[in-house]
């Protein structure tokens, strides 16, 4: 994208946000959950593709504020709406935590040793929780109810992923024109020089990845709510959907750019919502296979591919873009 | 969780159970996680769809048993069975990823296990399997330790295979090829060695072993579609403990890792065998990271 028609594209988007879940009704839950993918997508993309350090892992963050909501909602003992709220945020601030206090551990791992670490995380979280009783255990927890007929429920959390996906959007799309995405960005290009050059990269790699982990706090504790239902394995630690989904969205779309995460969590949320249905349980067949297909042929992604294809209109030349 | 620890105290013979059930499985551990080491070693690729290949061959097995076939007789079928879907993978997937940054082949992987995982539970069911060999138990120190014949059989089978391999690996020429490989790509290139094939010898074979280990798995404990990665991250952990191409190291980490699940699992409760496998993961890495750190180095 260019950035003269980057603010057109914008208000577009912010339009079709708007009038989408009152134009279609019927898709509102989709609507909903196209914005929650694009901003798992856009904070994957934070440390995968602006910092060089691929996690398999940012599920943790989103199944620990989808539970650190509902507990919060259960035990205390608040109005639905304030509930809520505080609950997202106990969630977002318990995922930025979580993400500093791991990352000063695993973050010094370059590639893919920070990959595998993040996956055995991840993974070990969704364990936990399923022996944990206070968290319900195997058979996971139940929010609240939200009081209002599901429609209503579903116009709310339309507008409440809206919401969050444009705050996370813009917060990104500000840091991005910061210095400190420079030095991500330098950190991912040649880490011991960042370093040589007086970078403190443990710790710009520490904040990028708690930024993600904050977001993706508060999507966890609004989706649980969403959903309805908070299981250990299937949606909150869900690493072979949720957890693979934002990898692959980010890929699809181009990485380490701004709305190539979007593009991607867009084009993949449609093409699932119109195959998936007609697939009767292959769907999770049919996913390796675009993982793979996607890994294999087309690491670059869309926005990478249109700017090796397109250099002058992406202020870059050849050698500019973007590694695969 | 202390009254466990107390329990053991009380009773030692429950440690020698715990270690000796360990220590069964462990070869097992080893065997496919000396796969690994291999592929990585050879190709550097991380084979995140290893611990699918053992449960394939365990479904593999267990077909056979379906058809009224002794699972013995699994042990070769899956072996043969997986060296063709190895080294079809390799030309599919693979080879295109092999040469590239190493996420991409991880992600790649990644994606394969997912695929194969969910073949398997399409043709499967997500129920768990496993294989009847019609081998009794072994009773010792008066009743108070026994051992599953099956177990203690899978446990010689891991160390058979795994001894056949190295031979293999010493003695025929395509072995050789590989070991050189390994050690320079570039030369052996130079030296006439086509190494496009025997980079899929080697993941072929690193099927091969998987399948057969597999096979081992359904007769002495049980497959299901979705432990495979447990086994992927255990092969993962043994590699990083034991470095590349350390055959020893592989063993001791093997059956230790074998040993130091069966007791967590008891310590801990079963249901957090799981968990601690993978924590266990990330508190080795950590470990390995800080040691390096001090060297001012790091894990990569």
């Amino acid at each position: 994208m260019t950035l003269r028609r980057q603010p057109l594209l914008m208000l577009g988007v912010a339009a079709l946000g708007v009038a989408l879940p009152l134009v279609v009704p019927d898709y509102r839950a989709q609507i909903a959950m196209l914005w929650a993918l694009i901003i798992m997508a856009q904070t994957w993309d934070i440390t995968g593709g602006q910092t060089g350090y691929n996690s398999f892992g940012n599920i943790l963050f989103f199944g620990v504020g989808m539970y650190a909501s509902v507990v919060v909602q259960r035990d205390v003992g608040l109005d639905y709406f304030p509930g809520l709220v505080l609950g997202m945020a106990v969630g977002a601030g318990i995922a930025a935590a979580l993400a500093v206090l791991l990352g000063s551990m695993i973050l010094r791992m370059r590639g893919h040793y920070f990959a595998i670490a993040t996956l055995g995380l991840g993974i070990a979280a969704g364990e936990i929780a399923g022996g944990w009783d206070y968290v319900g255990a195997g058979s996971g927890l139940s929010p609240p109810l939200f009081p209002a007929p599901p429609a209503t429920a579903n116009l709310f959390f339309a507008y409440l992923f809206f919401g969050l996906a444009a705050l996370v959007f813009a917060a990104l799309a500000l840091l991005y024109r910061t210095r400190f995405a420079l030095a991500l960005n330098a950190i991912r290009d040649n880490e011991d020089k960042a370093e040589a050059m007086g970078l403190h990269t443990n710790l710009y790699k520490i904040t990028a990845w708690a930024v993600a982990a904050f977001f993706l706090g508060l999507v966890g504790g609004a989706m649980g709510n969403m959903l309805g239902f908070v299981d250990p394995r299937d949606t909150a630690f869900a690493g072979a959907t949720f957890g693979v989904w934002m990898v692959l969205m980010a890929i699809l779309g181009g990485k380490g750019t701004l709305w190539g995460p979007v593009l991607g969590a867009t084009i993949f949320h449609i093409t699932q919502e119109l195959l998936w249905t007609h697939l009767l349980g292959w769907q999770r067949v049919a996913l390796g296979v675009i993982i793979v297909g996607i890994v294999v042929f087309f690491p670059q992604g869309i926005l990478g591919w249109a700017r090796t294809r397109w250099p002058a209109r992406h202020g870059t030349n050849e050698r500019g873009s973007e590694r695969a | 969780m202390a009254a466990n620890v107390a329990l053991l105290g009380e009773a030692p013979f429950l440690i020698l159970q715990l270690l000796l059930d360990g220590v069964m499985i462990g070869a097992i551990f080893a065997v496919a996680a000396y796969g690994m080491a291999l592929v990585w070693g050879v190709m550097n690729v991380i084979n995140v769809v290893q611990g699918e290949l053992v449960m394939l061959g365990g479904f593999i097995a267990y077909q056979l048993t379906l058809w009224g076939v002794s699972p013995l007789w699994g042990i070769p079928v899956a072996a043969i069975v997986l060296y063709v879907i190895g080294t079809g993978l390799y030309y599919g997937v693979i080879r295109r990823v092999a040469d590239r940054d190493m996420f991409i082949s991880l992600l790649a992987t990644f994606g394969l296990s997912i695929l194969l995982q969910q073949l398997m539970n399409q043709i499967w069911g997500g129920d768990v399997r496993t294989a009847q060999s019609g081998l009794g138990t072994w009773f010792l120190l008066d009743y108070t330790v026994t051992v599953s014949q099956m177990k203690a059989a899978a446990c010689g089978g891991a160390i058979a295979i795994g001894a056949v391999l190295i031979l293999f690996l010493k003695k025929s020429r395509i072995g050789q090829a590989i070991r050189a490989t390994a050690q320079n790509p570039r030369a052996a290139r130079i030296l006439g060695i086509d190494t496009n094939r025997v980079f899929a010898a080697t993941y072929g074979i690193n099927a091969a072993l998987c399948g057969a280990a597999g096979a081992l798995v359904v007769m002495a404990y049980s497959v299901h579609p979705y432990i495979g990665l447990p086994y992927t991250v255990r092969s993962f952990m043994i590699v990083i403990v034991a470095g590349l191409g350390n055959l020893p190291g592989v063993i001791v980490a093997g059956l230790g890792l074998g040993a130091a699940e069966n007791f967590a699992g008891f310590i801990l409760g079963v249901q957090y065998q799981v968990a601690f496998v993978f924590i266990l993961l990330v508190v080795i890495l950590v470990i390995r990271s800080s040691l390096l750190q001090r060297r001012r180095q790091f894990l990569k």
